[in-house]
């Protein structure tokens, strides 16, 4: 591919056609990256039109151009968001000198490590999900799942970007090897152990959506305040388009709990027509939620400590100026911690140490957000019951909390008493078997599968009825 | 006093399981159990009480597992073959504290090498996952590494990116000695905190074998059977190793001496705390020793061969770790030398034997821990002295000899002088102490003569010859001059004079790496204020001065 093809090809704003170094490890990595979508990415979808939104530019409008497009066409851009010139280091031990353009050999590896780690779960949820366009529930939903596909496609990209540019030769190699991993493979695995786990029907790329890609969000979020001014600038521009699929996954949740609640209202029981008990629907609530915490690291981290104070990662909104102190030095952040003699005890370590738990705190708030949305939608269809958050201690594998067995409620308890309620609380063999056995696939425009309630409004003011995935 | 006993019914750490010739270890560190309070043993990180079980568990491969002929060492961890030594535990510790773990976790590494080399039982490290740090040490101390290839898990010698010191156990000198990688490749992975992974680790020499991860237990378990059906057969059945029985002494000897201390049956050592003294006194055989492999077998670890070395082991390790304030060993011999000549002899002549074979080879192990001692070391072979054999080994292996010029003192070379107990740099004793004379060595090793005092002396094996009438007062004032020096700096010189000649792998990683490695350990850029290792894992990052030395 020549030059111009790959400038046609690759909207961007990265002075694509003057960087000889990135155009020739682009050619190279495309051709990988569009037979690893052939291969491993959505099954069977690629030569239907599909309603997409390709983002083209950073300025106001210009990453929501709607389109038909096959997909395999998609143009996969290279975008940083607008910033100042002198941007300053907000945080951290730095705090005050100018942000970094080129990356500082100091903290090559760690940057590079954080970069592949964001990387890895960007294509993994692409194959996570690459069965479901088999059994959508209905057109409108078949074109999101598209949607949030082809941009976590282009979030690697992002980040394959970052790698290619400003980490030489193994920058390429490390571009390479997240084609190479696939989600689930025994012998190569992604990373993080949530982007190996199975997304087999919609309940389940509802939930990950709402809690894994917010868990993305959260991430993206304090990588945007990074001191490597390039990396700051791809995830700011990322995160606009992560705020779609967190969309999604709170909609298509609450559109399932919704549905649930009016069948209920009407005296139905939900498992005779095809919908999800309200139970299923919390035990899905609860795996999705309690996986994606463990994604945010342990809550005393020395790790997390570094990155602070180097001024890789900085807290959610740190650049709002929220905080008080940006070096968060002599203050400290109180843990619950469980002891061996079956308590919980209050213990105070250095805040910096504890930026994986003041992350993943705000992240936990904002779920906290959404089921209260859902359960206001509930409300309105006058049933009394409700779904819940379950505690941030409840079925956790990494951090202080792993190793030890607590109720949704958080109540420390002991293994026999966990071995005999916890399929109470999460999804069982039988739950799985009937919320796929719901899974019927619906094509007709307007027409929406039994377990699930329309949306409010269509996509980019289209209406419900739109056909937003052309057959063929 | 530091209790070493150890059994696989009580470990905490790790599991040894036998399946016929193939024995695994399986390591599964605790983390609430650490050797001292105040830090968790994270990610099969490991301190002084997980080291104290691996060498428990090495020791009884050798004796009571001769069926074994591969050992593979792994982790039940899915998460982490081995983090290294725990880093809270080496921050939290005093200096000597570090340097003692430090040498005790090298001698177990050297003694796995051992296994391997000299009993011929295989070792594998199947390192299923994150291998950093020592973990990477305890791997290199195996013949072969094998590496899941995950895409992920990575071997790393992280300590100086991260914490500003050395690798402690040998990691530096086994990556260009033993595997000999390239040394800039070799600098390269020593800088790279994130360790490297699977093919480019095959590449470069840091392992030997990658497999895929479904296939990786198996493909291990499958290899480790090859190697021990083409590995020489020991024996079917092995000997026990019960606990070393050890007394405290009753507290006054006379009026003017305090001595305390403690003993065993054949070690006893004295304290004497106002002159930062030890006394070691070692006895030789009584009553009827074995004569052959199957009286070996019969006796099992009562064997004065087996008992006498194992209790000054623990005499040594005792000194080390419970004892920093004792400057100088002096050496003292007792017992009837043609027993202990007899039985060296007996020992010689059946080394073929399985269970022989390993008692030497444990008799080298103690000699040589001997020869690793950071204190000084005086040897007094006075009318009641056993100066013979390996008792003259651990004579000559001391600083200084002060003898006795008497008719009764006598020094009698023993059939093992000539190479079985060697020095941590291969070489004998008697080489090692007529480096300008080798013909000499070779002259004593091979008649293996008996001489008196004076004979001793002009042969080169006395430092002193004292008259009767000096005696008492010249060996007063050589140890209380001994002991008045600088400690650091007789360290120093003691480590420096001792072993002559070439090195070799083993030598440098007591020589020049553990000089480096303390040297490091005390600097303010490791362990001052804003030091690397004081500040690994706190709210702020390390503050160096720049200046190199």
């Amino acid at each position: 591919m020549s030059i111009v093809d790959l400038e046609a090809k690759i909207p961007n704003n990265v002075g694509l056609r003057d960087n000889k170094r990135l155009t020739m490890a682009l050619e190279k990595w495309q051709p990988k990256f569009l037979d690893w979508w052939n291969t491993v990415g959505p099954s069977d979808f690629n030569k239907h039109d599909i309603y997409l939104r390709t983002a083209i530019g950073v300025g106001q409008g210009g990453w929501a151009h709607f389109d038909y497009v096959k997909m395999p066409d998609y143009r996969w851009g290279i975008f940083l968001a607008d910033g100042p010139a002198d941007r300053k280091i907000h945080f951290g031990d730095q705090v005050g000198e100018a942000a970094w353009q080129e990356v500082p050999g100091e903290f090559r590896n760690r940057l590079r490590r954080l970069i592949v780690t964001q990387g890895d779960t960007e294509p993994a949820s692409v194959e996570q999900q690459r069965m479901l366009g088999h059994c959508c529930p209905s057109l409108y939903d078949l074109r999101s799942l598209f949607q949030v596909n082809v941009e976590e496609g282009r979030h690697l990209w992002a980040m394959v970007y970052l790698l290619q540019t400003h980490f030489g030769a193994d920058g390429r190699d490390e571009a390479e090897a997240m084609l190479e991993r696939h989600s689930g493979d025994v012998d190569n695995p992604r990373i993080l152990q949530a982007f190996n786990y199975p997304v087999t029907n919609w309940l389940d790329f509802f939930c990950f959506t709402a809690f894994m890609d917010r868990d993305g969000k959260y991430q993206l979020a304090s990588l945007a305040e990074s001191s490597f001014d390039p990396l700051a600038r791809t995830t700011q521009f990322m995160l606009a388009e992560e705020a779609y699929h967190l969309q999604t996954g709170e909609n298509g949740v609450g559109r399932i709990v919704k549905r649930t609640g009016e069948l209920m209202a009407e005296g139905k029981d939900p498992r005779t027509v095809g919908a999800i008990p309200l139970e299923v629907i919390q035990r899905y609530i609860n795996f999705w939620f309690t996986g994606s915490m463990d994604l945010f690291g342990g809550e005393d981290s020395t790790n997390a400590a570094e990155s602070f104070a180097n001024g890789l990662k900085g807290r959610y909104r740190e650049s709002d100026g929220i905080y008080k102190d940006p070096k968060a030095l002599n203050a400290n952040y109180s843990l619950e911690v469980p002891t061996e003699d079956g308590k919980i005890e209050k213990k105070d370590i250095p805040l910096r140490r504890a930026m994986n738990a003041v992350l993943l705190d705000a992240y936990i708030a904002d779920c906290r957000r959404i089921v209260d949305r859902w359960n206001r939608d509930l409300e309105k269809t006058g049933v009394s019951a409700r779904v819940y958050l379950p505690d941030h201690k409840f079925n956790r594998h990494q951090g202080i909390y792993a190793g030890f067995r607590f109720t949704p409620q958080g109540e420390l308890i002991d293994e026999a008493t966990w071995t005999h309620k916890h399929t109470e609380w999460l999804p069982t063999q039988a739950d799985r078997d009937y919320v796929n056995s719901c899974m019927v696939k619906v094509t007709e425009p307007g027409k929406f599968a039994n377990y699930i309630a329309p949306p409010a409004q269509g996509v980019n003011n289209q209406s419900l009825d739109f056909e937003y995935v052309k057959f063929h | 006093m530091t209790d070493f006993h150890r059994h696989p019914d009580s470990y905490h750490h790790w599991k040894l399981q036998i399946d016929g010739d193939v024995a695994h270890l399986w390591m599964n560190v605790d983390p609430e159990h650490p050797y001292k309070d105040g830090y968790e043993l994270k990610l099969n990180s490991y301190d002084l009480g997980v080291d104290m079980e691996l060498c428990d568990a090495v020791q009884r491969l050798r004796f009571e597992h001769p069926e074994v002929r591969a050992l593979v060492v792994g982790s039940a961890q899915e998460r982490a073959f081995c983090a290294g030594a725990n880093i809270r535990m080496l921050a939290g510790s005093t200096h000597p504290f570090k340097v003692n773990f430090c040498k005790y976790t090298n001698e177990t590494r050297l003694s796995l090498e051992d296994l391997s080399i000299n009993s011929g039982v295989k070792t594998i490290c199947a390192v299923n996952a994150a291998c950093a740090g020592g973990g990477y040490e305890l791997a290199l101390a195996c013949d072969e590494i094998h590496l899941v290839n995950d895409n992920n898990s990575a071997v790393s010698l992280p300590e100086v990116p991260l914490l500003g010191v050395l690798p402690g156990t040998g990691g530096l000198t086994r990556l260009v000695d033993k595997r000999k990688v390239r040394r800039d490749r070799a600098d390269v992975f020593c800088t790279m905190a994130e360790g490297m992974r699977g093919k480019k680790a095959l590449n470069w020499g840091l392992v030997d074998a990658i497999w895929p991860k479904s296939k990786f237990q198996a493909s291990v378990d499958e290899h480790a059977k090859a190697l021990a059906t083409a590995a020489p057969k020991r024996a079917a059945k092995g000997i026990s190793l019960p606990k070393i029985e050890r007394q405290l002494l009753a507290g006054a000897k006379d009026s003017k001496d305090l001595a305390e201390g403690f003993r065993y049956s054949c070690v006893t050592v004295e304290l004497d705390a106002d002159r930062r003294k030890a006394t070691i006194t070692v006895s030789g055989p009584t009553g009827n020793q074995p004569k052959n492999g199957a009286e070996y077998e019969a006796a099992g670890a009562e064997a004065w061969a087996l008992r006498c070395y194992r209790e000054l082991d623990d005499a040594l390790l005792q000194l080390r770790f419970d004892h920093e304030q004792v400057g100088l060993i002096v050496l003292q011999t007792r017992g009837d030398r043609d027993a202990l000549l007899q039985v060296e002899k007996d020992l010689f002549a059946n080394r073929e034997h399985w269970l022989c074979h390993e008692i030497l080879l444990h008799m080298a192990r103690v000699l040589r821990r001997y020869d690793l001692m950071a204190r000084s070391t005086y040897a007094l072979v006075d009318a009641d002295s056993c100066c013979a054999g390996a008792f003259l080994e651990l004579t000559i292996a001391s600083d200084r000899v002060y003898a006795l010029d008497s008719d009764k003192v006598e020094f009698a070379v023993g059939p093992l002088s000539c190479g079985l107990l060697p020095m941590s740099h291969g070489i004998t004793r008697l080489d090692n102490r007529f480096l300008a004379q080798p013909e000499q060595a070779a002259k004593l090793a091979k008649e293996m003569p008996t001489l008196n005092a004076a004979d001793a002396d002009e042969n080169g094996l006395c430092t002193y010859l004292l008259d009767p009438v000096d005696w008492d007062d010249d060996v007063r004032i050589a140890l209380e001059e001994r002991v008045s020096l600088s400690p650091d700096a007789l360290t120093g010189m003691e480590a420096s004079l001792r072993f002559g000649g070439a090195e070799n792998c083993d030598s440098k990683i007591f020589g020049r790496l553990s000089a480096w490695q303390n040297w490091i350990f005390t600097r303010p850029n490791a362990t001052g204020d804003e030091g690397a290792l004081t500040r690994y894992g706190a709210p702020e990052g390390a503050r160096f001065d720049w200046r190199r030395t």
